[in-house]
């Protein structure tokens, strides 16, 4: 944990080889060594989550998948360091990890400030509340005095003192530096309430020995809009992880689907001859294949694909697509074209 | 033979193998190894930072934190700064270090003293607890107090009532605020006077005891004068102080003092653990005092009570003193390990601030400076009271 940050902060002063390579060029590097190191929540259903064999699973997860995919037609070419909200930003910054997708909101000085570059929204959340239901609450208004389990180190934290104040409302605020402890303390009493990204929500439900016993109250306090991190100043890299966020948005867009994707290769549109690679020659100004999106779409399926794998209907989650679904749709998803 | 002698006489030795300037070579070589090394680690540093865009200054300590703590000696909001924040931080590590080590001292000595007994039950429950409590890891035991201190516990709403005075529950133990009125300020001087005048009694009673023999019982009057004098004063003062009791409102207890679990479970851990090493000391100390001494002062008449007090102690402190300083520094900062369990000390707060302000460099130094001044102080004032103690040749 702290002796983590500490050898991170260390070395961000002592490791001169790895640093002044790693800010060279993170794209050369990255194909150097071969994969991809990627830093992921360890521990959130549905985002990030390893299970007992170490296969890691999540939103999140495949987005790295997808960046390995489009640079070396390979989604298994990663490696995941887990991280918690407290680790994570040290981690990047000092090259420990190549890409930072766990589910991290983008806000101004965390853009601006931390020498770091949010590549794209890969979803639009926004921070809740659960409760027991046994308590009776059916408002966040109605929350005065209460004691309140958050993750130490989030934005979470300081919308909370935001919320509180703007509603002139007293809280005692208990923060733990992982989200499994948040989730431990919440159950065994210590809070009245478990604040955190609606989606978060939803998935540590799961986990509680009796889901159906909490609630989540309806409130969302603030925009959460979540997506991968990359150090500032690496264009070529940042390229790459913005425009295989925009691949894969497109793609859903286009009707290219895991399934789907090589027949496309034949097909005789303009737009999907680009995508596919048929057209053109995308990959170049990326330093990638000319077929670069269509790796990304055959190893690890489209935005929709993704999204309904982890956290859509057909998982425990059930998560709705809500303002995650294509602009075309009445979403928020929406990508520039490949052209 | 004059020959031979010469010939046995060492010639002129080369530089090489002279070992004043092999010494002295050696040592230049590794004072430029560690200015290098120093200079590699600041410029690689500033070299780093300055690709991503930062630099190293202070002046983020003087913006609004935005984010709340949940227990705070000293006046604090969202609103107050970055620096209030980790002052409040250094304020709790204090708080769980200074109760720390003041219960970690009487369980120490307790164990350490029953381990010598010889009652053979009480010998071993003290070897019990030592051998157990000192080969578990301490993060472990703070988790498991942590653990323990929670589960059992009741939730707020049906918490564990003391006389209505204090209630006991999963959100910590609340109970009555002292509120001192107007004038309140004389108490404390009155304290102050009565430690002073205690010393001063302490002082003459045993002067006075070396010239005539005669004893005083210097303790009890001692203790008359540091509890009674501010008792006096408090009552001459008539008595101004309110209470603010606790109220339960909705969720929680509203007014009063809290102890937060988190708190006691760490105080506990610490303790508990580091009375253990102290223990060992204790028993060490008094061990070291020769045994030859308790039978003197057992021939002199005194008896077994008098002879710990007066003779093996003040001996035993001599050997007890300087590792007892840095059981007392390692529990300072094992209270780092508070971020486990949520409380809030020096090193969640930073943690916090890092995050948020992004200045991982500036926050690592702050918390060295203040850890290394911490244990710095500390052990300035273990080595003069070392001092103090050290045997005086006559």
């Amino acid at each position: 944990m702290t002796s983590k940050l500490l050898t991170v902060a260390l070395g961000l002063g002592l490791s001169v080889a790895a640093v002044s390579a790693a800010s060279a060029g993170t794209l050369d590097d990255v194909k150097a060594k071969g994969f991809i190191q990627c830093g992921s929540n360890p521990s959130l259903i549905g985002f990030g989550f390893p299970d007992d064999q170490n296969n890691w699973t999540g939103f999140d997860v495949d987005f790295c998948r997808a960046v390995a995919a489009a640079i070396f037609n390979d989604p298994t070419k990663v490696k995941f360091t887990p991280l918690s909200a407290k680790e994570r930003f040290t981690a990047l910054q000092s090259g420990e990890i190549d890409l930072l997708s766990r589910n991290t909101t983008w806000s101004m000085s965390r853009d601006t400030s931390l020498g770091l570059k949010f590549a794209g929204v890969t979803y639009y959340d926004g921070q809740g509340f659960m409760v027991k239901k046994s308590l009776g609450v059916n408002s966040a208004l109605n929350l005065n005095g209460a004691s309140v389990c958050t993750q130490t180190g989030t934005t979470t934290e300081l919308n909370l003192a935001d919320y509180f104040k703007a509603n002139n409302m007293t809280y005692q605020v208990v923060a733990f530096e992982k989200n499994e402890e948040v989730l431990k303390a919440y159950q065994d009493g210590r809070c009245d309430v478990y604040t955190t990204d609606q989606s978060g929500l939803y998935a540590e439900r799961l986990k509680l020995a009796a889901p159906d016993d909490h609630v989540i109250l309806p409130e969302i306090i603030s925009k959460e809009p979540l997506g991968p991190v990359v150090r500032q100043g690496d264009d070529a890299w940042f390229n790459v992880v913005k425009w295989t966020y925009y691949a894969l948005v497109n793609a859903e867009d286009l009707g290219i689907t895991q399934k789907n994707v090589d027949e496309m290769k034949t097909s005789t549109n303009p737009e999907v001859m680009r995508f596919v690679g048929k057209e053109g020659d995308f990959g170049v100004g990326i330093a990638l294949s000319n077929d670069w999106a269509a790796q990304i779409i055959k190893h690890v399926g489209n935005y929709g694909e993704i999204f309904e794998r982890n956290l859509g209907e057909g998982t425990k989650l059930k998560i709705a697509r809500g303002k995650n679904a294509l602009w075309s749709k009445g979403g928020l998803q929406y990508a520039p074209p490949i052209r | 033979m004059t020959a031979v002698i010469d010939e046995a006489r060492p010639q002129r030795v080369s530089l090489f193998n002279d070992p004043k300037v092999r010494s002295l070579a050696a040592q230049i070589i590794f004072a430029l190894l560690v200015i290098w090394l120093g200079y590699e680690i600041y410029h690689n540093t500033s070299a780093n930072l300055a690709k991503l865009n930062k630099s190293v200054s202070f002046g983020f300590l003087w913006t609004t934190a935005g984010f709340d703590i949940i227990q705070r000696p000293i006046e604090y909001t969202r609103d107050s700064t970055y620096f209030r924040a980790i002052l409040v931080g250094f304020l709790n590590t204090l708080i769980v270090a200074g109760v720390g080590i003041f219960l970690a001292t009487i369980i120490g000595f307790i164990i350490g003293i029953m381990r010598l007994s010889s009652n053979w039950v009480i010998a071993k429950i003290a070897t019990g607890y030592v051998e157990l409590i000192r080969n578990i890891p301490l993060l472990l035991q703070i988790f498991f107090w942590y653990a323990a201190v929670l589960k059992p516990l009741p939730g707020p709403k049906e918490s564990v009532n003391f006389f209505d005075l204090a209630f006991l529950s999963n959100r910590g133990l609340v109970t009555l605020k002292f509120i001192w009125g107007e004038g309140s300020g004389y108490i404390g001087i009155a304290f102050i006077v009565g430690v002073v005048g205690a010393f001063v009694v302490g002082h003459w009673a045993k002067r006075r005891q070396e010239l005539t023999g005669e004893q005083f019982h210097s303790f009890w009057a001692g203790l008359g004068l540091i509890i009674g004098l501010p008792l006096l004063t408090f009552l001459m003062l008539g008595g101004p102080v309110t209470f603010e009791y606790p109220v339960f409102k909705g969720f929680n207890f509203v007014g009063g003092f809290t102890i937060l679990p988190e708190l006691i479970a760490l105080v506990l851990a610490l303790s508990i653990y580091t009375a253990s090493f102290i223990a060992e000391i204790v028993r060490a100390g008094i061990m070291a005092v020769s045994h030859g001494q308790t039978e003197a002062a057992h021939s002199l008449g005194l008896r077994s009570q008098p002879t710990l007090r007066l003779v093996v102690i003040p001996q035993a402190l001599r050997v007890i003193i300087p590792p007892l300083t840095s059981q007392y520094l390692n529990l300072t900062k094992n209270s780092s390990l508070a971020v486990a369990i949520a409380y809030p000390d020096l090193v969640a707060m930073g943690g916090v601030v890092n995050n948020q302000s992004g200045r991982a460099v500036e926050v690592v130094l702050i918390w060295m400076f203040i850890y290394l001044s911490l244990s710095l102080v500390t052990s300035a004032f273990m080595n003069w009271y070392n001092a103090r103690v050290r045997l005086v040749e006559r």
